[in-house]
């Protein structure tokens, strides 16, 4: 900055170190055909995920398209709402607005019927009893509140069936 | 250099919007349209590459989801450019003269629907001076057209005369959302939208998508009988202020037209990426157009012009122009920034 020769008016006035851009744009978002179908069926109380007809295999959320054979994914399987625990991490970590009590566990399960897992919470158990291949069923919001979101299931919890073999879930482990 | 050559080109029926299905939704129909065009299976594919803007989604890392429309596991090579698709074919061109691929994907989607287009647009401008204004891409490109009108450039009449054309040419082609005859007194009796430029001197707003397959060697010459090779790549882009350059001309296309020998042997064809009727005057003067090329045979950006996605689209139409026969020698044109800042220009030939 020293270098540039200023203008005598400009001579001892406060440089510009920084400016504001504020910018705000709407969109409207189209979560497309599958996605939709699977809102529309939580919404029921219902996980439904999609079968690749190359493969076989079932994705949950389903997207419409198989990531493994690029081909849309069309056919409907209805899912339990029981699954495994095919990983899990505990979080110590407060997150902004975090409404969790710390620690909590995090976990992939792999609901039954699908081949990948989601992504949920843990509860009513001790964070340190949780572990790979727990079974555990989803704890749903009160039937009036049930609403087109995955936060219609509260969170996932041990169901008290005996662990999952391991080859039962070792893809997605 | 090696050869390589445009052997597959695939495009959705542009329309205004697309509120139904996701991006991936739009774009898988068509991949396995490309790919069946080709004669290949995905796992043939060496290098796949991708041109959109998350602005146009409004989400970030949209183009990485986009992947599942072609189907990344087991994991592939794979890039993106935040730009039109032409340009994601000139990175995949590089990487097959690097000799690290033989076969290539690149695919490009813009929906402009979710949003409003001359806010977002706005957002590729610095953001120092223009951003603070939300200085649209209408009003720019009417800056441009006045500086030309003025100067004696070119005349409201030829540029009413690029929109009837264009739209005449597009009745021939059934992805195009804007066809018809229409008679140039008459789009001049139409009242100005953003002065100078008429309605029909600005584009369409569309969603859409394309996919071309590239081959080099030995791959193009068994999966095609009839490459459209391609022998002149080149892009160049301007300063950002609009105050530093002539708006009058596109300088950068000159010089990547002359880069890509576009002028080195007669052409038959040009595919011009022009969004407004006065860009396409100001290109054929340019790249040097005799008044004997076929200008926009698909009709243009004027008629479909899904963001991201309009380049990409130019290259496939030449190529396919060429891999018909309708033309041996086809020029392939690509914009990108306000005012034709950046430009792109393809050779593409026959045997």
């Amino acid at each position: 900055m020293s270098d540039i020769q200023l203008p005598e008016r400009l001579e001892g006035v406060e440089p510009v170190r920084s400016i504001r851009t504020f910018a705000s744009l709407t969109y409207q978002y189209t979560p497309g055909r599958a996605a939709s179908r699977f809102l529309k069926e939580v919404e029921r109380k219902r996980l439904v995920g999609q079968r690749c007809p190359v493969c076989k295999k079932v994705y949950v959320p389903p997207r419409g398209s198989c990531p493994t054979d690029g081909v849309a994914t069309e056919e409907e399987v209805e899912l339990g709402h029981t699954g495994t625990i095919v990983s899990f991490c505990v979080v110590n970590v407060p997150f902004m607005a975090n409404l969790m009590e710390i620690p909590y566990v995090g976990a992939l399960i792999q609901l039954d019927g699908s081949d990948i897992p989601i992504m949920h919470l843990i509860q009513e158990v001790p964070y340190d009893e949780v572990h790979m291949g727990m079974r555990v069923e989803a704890v749903w919001v009160p039937d009036g509140e049930i609403s087109h979101t995955l936060e219609s299931i509260k969170y996932f919890r041990p169901n008290g069936e005996p662990d999952a073999p391991y080859d039962s879930y070792k893809e997605n482990a | 250099m090696r050869d390589v050559a445009i052997i597959s080109f695939a495009q959705t029926k542009h329309q205004r919007a697309v509120s139904d299905i996701n991006e991936v939704e739009m774009l898988m129909p068509i991949l396995g349209e490309a790919l069946d065009g080709a004669g290949v299976k995905k796992d043939r594919v060496d290098f796949v590459c991708s041109g959109s803007s998350d602005y146009l989604a409004g989400q970030p890392f949209s183009f990485v989801m986009s992947l599942d429309a072609f189907g990344p596991w087991p994991p592939i090579s794979e890039s993106h450019v935040d730009m039109d698709g032409a340009w994601a074919v000139y990175e995949a061109w590089v990487k097959m003269q690097a000799g690290k691929a033989d076969i290539a994907l690149v695919y490009a989607y813009g929906k402009s629907s979710p949003g409003d287009i001359r806010k977002v647009l706005s957002r590729q401008l610095d953001p120092y001076y223009l951003g603070p204004l939300w200085v649209d891409p209408v009003s720019l490109a009417a800056l441009q057209a006045r500086v030309g009108l003025e100067a004696g450039a070119f005349s409201a009449e030829q540029m009413a005369e690029v929109a009837a054309a264009s739209r005449r040419n597009a009745k021939a082609n059934p992805y195009a959302q804007l066809s018809g005859d229409a008679e140039v007194a008459a789009l001049l009796s139409e009242p100005e939208f953003v002065a100078p430029l008429r309605k029909h001197d600005c584009p369409p707003i569309s969603d859409g998508a394309a996919v071309v397959v590239l081959a080099a060697d030995g791959a193009a010459r068994e999966l095609s009988e009839h490459p459209a090779w391609i022998r002149g790549f080149d892009h160049r882009i301007e300063p950002h202020a609009l105050g530093s350059r002539d708006l009058t001309t596109s300088v950068s296309t000159k010089q990547a037209a002359a880069k890509a020998g576009v002028g080195d042997k007669p052409v038959d064809l040009a595919e011009l990426h022009a969004p407004f009727t006065h860009q396409e005057l100001i290109l054929r003067d340019a790249l040097g157009l005799s008044d004997g090329v076929s200008i926009n045979p698909s009709g243009g950006a004027l008629c479909a012009n899904p963001m991201m996605t309009a380049g990409l689209i130019r290259m496939g139409e030449a190529a396919n122009r060429v891999t018909n026969g309708e033309a041996s020698r086809a020029v392939a044109h690509a914009t990108s920034g306000p005012c034709l800042q950046q430009n792109l220009v393809c050779v593409l030939e026959g045997e």
